[in-house]
């Protein structure tokens, strides 16, 4: 039986994910992930035509509340965490590529 | 003396408390002398807070000596699972990801334990993110069974669970997406209850499968079980998913737990059993559970056949839909906001790559590997929807089976506790020992595990029971009926010196 995944197609879903993958986690992951999807075929054993998808089980739908000020953390406690900071914004990587700059 | 009053259970603590004839404060030190000489070997905690729980124990000492009102978990030492949001200590999840992340607000359990004088000792070991079903993918350390310490126990709450059943404090909180409060309840001997999918506020609670989370009491007792969703219970307008007093009342848990379940009008309490499901157990198990549905015989119980038709397919769809909310919810981990972000100097796309794959750990990347591919173009229809479809039926199998019943009875987990590394390279094998806990987080009803028994290793078996949504006041009661009848609740396990 021909594999529920290969390793291109993991090395696709490892992107969409963000996650960088060694070389050797893809071949697990691609024999892992394939044994997984196989079990999960079972699904389609039974006849869902006409079945609702039940995304959860609360018997509640949309929930409103006033739209009135609270307080919010603030700028100190928000940041308390960032990994790298730059006093009132979190540091991050250039994102902009400015190779087309005028 | 600590010793004695270690052995109380949290309502008799709280009595004795109250009235004085106990303090706090000694209860306290009490739980960390247990701490200092156990924790080496069971490795519960993640963090302890001794200097901040003396002091909540003095405060309520203080307030009692003084004539003050106190709560209802007054000066009761309590263990939250590091997935909860506190403002003291870390909040890790077990990950390496989230190490060093110290939250800027408390979950909302949190702050109810606290308003409700309890006293909190740490924060318990679990499988990473709260992915597994042994507490061996914990990032940060190992968590061994106070029943046998080469065997797991359980997860993904293990430590609140082997916490609670080594006597490192009164009760805990887990949280449950697909059996993780109640098999490791099972696997340590203890009281769990996943309560009612939005019966406990989630705000706070660090998000893996949302449409399945729940948090739940890890007790001895089940009068213990009832007196922490007195306490936790109820809806919170910071969860827009927890359901509200109109929808849902919450009761007093603890007002008739020790009455019988009896119905006026065809007289007996009425107990689902699915027999088929119960013959994929180990045959001790079996036994267990047979002999405890005997126990409800005699108490004038009858048992009624039902079919579950749909059970058998809860795994696969469980694993699509958790894996898939999880991808979703775990992109946050970006290492720009909060978190491990690499030391690599990198681009901004490999900030994300890096420390992503540097912070999570396997079973993590795999569930988002997982639910990502499910999610992904082209494969949607597949896996997700068919997925929310089987989904439906499951639940149709929950509500044909309360019209006819008052509560399905079936084991907890096919086997009791397995040894450390035992399933550890098979992720399919372990997500497959979830088969009987899954439904209940899929169908959103409540379910509890309570101890009946024990297999030839004298390792705990737990008695799952099950009963429709928002019936916890009535599945307190059903459980209470047993512990009043045996005494299996009440074994120790013989302490690793």
């Amino acid at each position: 039986m021909a594999k529920k995944i290969d390793e291109a197609q993991v090395r696709k879903v490892a992107k969409l994910a963000r996650l960088e993958l060694a070389n050797s986690e893809i071949e697990e992951f691609t024999v892992q992930l394939s044994a997984i999807l196989d079990y999960m075929e079972k699904m389609n054993e039974l006849d869902t035509t006409g079945v609702e998808p039940l995304a959860h089980c609360l018997p509640i739908s949309n929930v409103f509340r006033d739209d009135s000020i609270k307080t919010s953390l603030g700028t100190e406690k928000t940041l308390a965490n960032a990994p790298q900071r730059d006093g009132e914004f979190f540091k991050v990587p250039k994102i902009l590529d400015d190779s087309n700059r005028a | 003396m600590s010793g004695e009053l270690l052995n109380k259970d949290c309502r008799q603590l709280r009595e004795a408390i109250a009235a004085g004839r106990a303090k706090s404060v000694e209860a306290t030190k009490a739980v960390f002398e247990a701490i200092n000489k156990y924790e080496p070997v069971i490795g519960a905690y993640i963090s302890t807070f001794e200097k901040q729980a003396l002091a909540k124990a003095k405060e309520v000492d203080d307030k009692i000596a003084a004539g003050e009102a106190v709560g209802e978990l007054a000066g009761v030492p309590v263990a939250i699972k590091d997935n909860l949001c506190s403002t003291f200590g870390a909040t890790t999840c077990a990950s390496k990801i989230l190490e060093n992340f110290h939250s800027p607000y408390n979950a909302t359990v949190i702050e109810k334990l606290l308003a409700a004088d309890a006293v909190i000792v740490g924060k318990t070991n679990m499988d990473e993110f709260a992915m597994g079903s042994s507490t061996e993918n914990s990032g940060l350390k190992r968590t061994v069974n106070p029943w046998d310490t080469s065997r797991v126990p359980g997860g993904s709450s293990g430590g609140s669970a082997a916490a609670v059943a080594g006597r490192l404090c009164f009760a805990a909180l887990g949280s449950d997406t697909g059996g993780s409060i109640r098999q490791p309840a099972a696997f340590c001997g203890v009281v769990g209850l996943k309560p009612t999918y939005g019966r406990v506020s989630r705000y706070g609670l660090v998000a893996y499968g949302s449409s399945l989370d729940q948090i739940g009491p890890v007790t001895r007792t089940v009068s213990d079980c009832a007196l922490m969703m007195n306490v936790i219970a109820g809806h919170d307008e910071k969860d827009s998913t927890s359901v509200g007093e109109s929808i849902a009342p919450v009761c007093n848990y603890l007002e008739k737990l020790d009455e019988p379940i009896s119905r006026p009008l065809r007289g007996r309490l009425r107990i689902g059993v699915v027999p088929e499901l119960n013959a994929g157990s180990d045959n001790d198990v079996q036994n267990a559970i047979a002999e405890a549905i005997e126990v409800y015989k005699k108490l004038g119980a009858e048992t009624v056949e039902i079919e579950m038709p749909h059970f058998d397919y809860a795994i696969a769809a469980y694993y699509v839909i958790a894996t898939a909310e999880a991808s979703s919810n775990l992109a946050r981990y970006d290492g720009v906001h909060y978190g491990h972000r690499t030391a690599s100097k990198a681009d901004y796309i490999e900030v994300y790559t890096k420390s992503r794959a540097e912070g999570f750990g396997k079973e993590v990347k795999r569930r988002i590997m997982l639910g990502t591919y499910a999610l992904s173009s082209g494969y949607y229809d597949a896996y997700y929807l068919k997925a929310l479809k089987v989904r439906n039926l499951i639940r149709g199998d929950f509500t044909n089976a309360f019209e006819r019943c008052d509560c399905v009875m079936m084991p907890v987990s096919p086997t009791t506790a397995f040894k450390i590394g035992e399933k550890v390279d098979d992720p399919l094998k372990m997500y497959l020992s979830d088969v009987y806990t899954i439904a209940a987080n899929l169908a959103g009803v409540p379910s509890i595990s309570i101890p009946c028994g024990f297999d030839e290793n004298n390792l705990p078996i737990g008695l799952q029971i099950l009963a429709a949504a928002f019936a916890e006041e009535k599945l307190l009661r059903i459980a209470r009926m047993f512990e009043m009848q045996t005494e299996w609740h009440q074994r120790r396990p013989a302490m690793p010196e």
